[in-house]
């Protein structure tokens, strides 16, 4: 059964209070291997936040995270990085004064690996990702669209167990959302992945499983077209746009 | 790796260096050289914090302290020891340990940007007054008294290792000093380029992403910080020795001042800059002190103005900026003969 088996990313009670305001609320979440999860929820609904509990980069209130079973609630973000949680942020963390190519080599080149193993990842990395022709351009100079995708290499090039990607789709062209779509696909096969994303065409392309985020707790869990037809998801995020 | 056009830079560099190093004693003053060493000494200085601020991105407003400790360290153990071989040793491994000692609380308490500048800058003041204030004869370590703002007097001058009365006259003081200089700047430029070095340029870049990807940025802005307050104390042990005195200025908020002018001023994200902005600008401190028609310390910073506004990344990015200019410019005029050339042939 599958239930029995040891998840990917367990939190039990997770729970983030800053000062009176709680922005993550008793939060139980199971991603299985191998799975993609989407994330939704309106502004404000704790996404990020729960993102962030689960790097390291808040440590939660109460409650715990487990990370295949160990237990990784208050560890250093390096610590979770190193077990293979790779993240990328809703703003993009990129590397800007260097160029695409050193910024997906410092990814890739972490856990004292040779220089031609670190040369097939980022070469693998580049082709994938489909930037191959920005690898000397500085990070800084790039549009936003492209800056997401040099993150999503970044986050690639770390050959990570588990992918959190906070709003991946977020100021891309349209031909850039699409290609995005096919490389969160294509990663699938191999990685899991939980994918925040306000944009519905977007998460249309890519959702089995929606994790339904409102005020910092889960509201609902179901599979994409249960979650499209659920009048209450209606009233607080998805409005008129798709009733319409 | 360094790339090839930063790797001839560096050897032209280093060739520059040992040639000054072994022709200037043969034939220039030696009362030139001697003055010499004084701004190569501080130009190691300046190399300590171009490290620590340049790739390591911490703005350390008191790096004079591990300069400071350094001197003070050599001082205490040549005169307790008689000999300099393991005062050398405490000169590097006080100042590391206090900045190692400092850097833990500072990294580990999350400390960034601006409070890392004050607090870096209040430890060197809390050591400024508080060796200002050992001026009593109970204030002594072994047989050296600490001397309060009097300072530290008769030093003994360097001797070669475990040898005490084979001590190193001027000349041979400034080709030992020089070639720390280079040594350092060689170092620097290997490790700039090395995997560590380039972690480092990350976590500058950015933190968060750099621990997002498994990277202790703690621990690397530790080991930063610690090398450059090593650095730091080579210099100062040098000064104290050369000096054969030191006193609490060392610490003084104007020590800490003037090396960031030397690393802003000669260029941040170079090495040879801060070389380069330290000598000179100490040799256009002596022209003009010399030159009493004006007050020398108002052209001084007139000059750091003009500096600051023209030439904002520094000297050496400038005058770089500038050979890739001209060269473009050749290269486009060269280019605009040989079509011309050719038409000339076609018709």
């Amino acid at each position: 059964m599958a239930s029995e088996l040891v998840p990917l990313i367990e939190t039990t009670g997770l729970t983030m209070r800053f000062g009176g305001v709680v922005a993550v609320d008793q939060v139980y979440f199971r991603l299985e291997e191998s799975e993609l999860r989407c994330l939704i929820g309106p502004n404000g609904a704790g996404k990020s936040t729960f993102f962030k509990c689960l790097t390291g980069q808040h440590r939660a209130s109460a409650g715990t995270v487990k990370f295949r079973g160990h237990d990784i609630t208050g560890a250093a973000t390096h610590e979770i990085a190193r077990l293979g949680v790779g993240i990328k942020t809703q703003i993009p963390n990129v590397f800007n004064g260097l160029d695409v190519r050193e910024n997906i080599r410092l990814a890739a080149a972490r856990g004292g690996k040779t220089r031609s193993q670190i040369e097939r990842i980022v070469k693998d990395v580049l082709d994938r990702v489909g930037i191959g022709k920005l690898a000397r351009s500085t990070v800084a100079k790039l549009a936003h669209g492209q800056r997401q995708l040099v993150e999503l290499a970044i986050v690639l090039a770390g050959e990570p167990q588990v992918i959190l990607l906070d709003e991946p789709a977020a100021g891309m062209t349209n031909e850039e959302t699409e290609r995005t779509a096919a490389i969160i696909k294509e990663i699938n096969r191999t990685t899991a992945l939980i994918v925040v994303e306000h944009d519905m065409q977007f998460v249309k392309m890519i959702a089995r499983k929606v994790t339904v985020f409102h005020q910092g707790a889960i509201l609902l869990e179901a599979p994409m077209a249960e979650v499209l037809a659920n009048p209450t998801v209606r009233d607080i995020y998805l409005g008129r746009r798709i009733a319409a | 790796m360094m790339e090839r056009s930063d790797l001839l830079a560096t050897a032209a560099a280093v060739l520059v260096g040992l040639v000054l190093m072994f022709g200037l004693p043969l034939y220039a003053d030696p009362f030139q050289v001697m003055q010499l060493t004084l701004y190569v000494v501080l130009a190691i200085f300046a190399l300590s914090l171009a490290f620590v601020w340049g790739v390591g991105g911490i703005l350390c407003f008191g790096q004079g302290a591990f300069f400071g400790l350094g001197g003070y360290a050599f001082a205490i153990a040549a005169i307790n020891f008689g000999d300099t071989t393991g005062a050398c040793a405490l000169a590097l491994l006080v100042p590391a340990l206090a900045a190692a000692a400092l850097g833990y609380f500072m990294f580990y308490g999350r400390l960034n940007d601006v409070y890392l500048g004050v607090v870096t800058m209040v430890f060197s003041l809390i050591i400024w007054k508080l060796i200002n204030s050992t001026a009593g004869p109970e204030w002594h370590i072994g047989a050296a008294r600490l001397g309060g703002f009097n300072g530290i007097p008769s030093i003994p001058p360097l001797n070669v290792p475990g040898r005490p009365s084979d001590q190193l006259d001027p000349l041979q003081i400034f080709q030992l000093a020089l070639g720390l200089l280079i040594a350092v700047y060689v170092v620097m430029k290997i490790l700039k380029s090395s995997h560590y070095g380039r972690v480092a340029i990350a976590v500058r870049e950015n933190e968060t992403r750099a621990a997002l990807l498994g990277y202790d940025v703690r621990f690397v802005k530790l080991l930063v910080f610690t090398f450059g307050g090593m650095i730091a104390g080579m210099a100062g042990g040098l000064y104290a020795t050369y000096q054969a005195f030191i006193d609490p200025n060392v610490f003084s908020l104007e020590m800490s001042a003037k090396v960031l002018i030397w690393v802003m001023a000669g260029g941040l994200s170079t090495f040879l800059g801060p070389i380069v902005a330290c000598i000179g600008l100490q040799y256009v401190a002596l022209y003009l002190a010399e030159n009493t028609v004006v007050n020398s310390q108002v052209v001084l910073g007139g000059i750091l103005c003009v500096l600051v506004l023209a030439l904002p990344s520094g000297i050496i990015p400038a005058l770089q900026d500038l050979a890739h200019w001209s060269i473009g410019r050749i290269r486009i005029a060269f280019r605009a003969r040989s079509e011309v050339a050719l038409q000339d042939g076609a018709a």
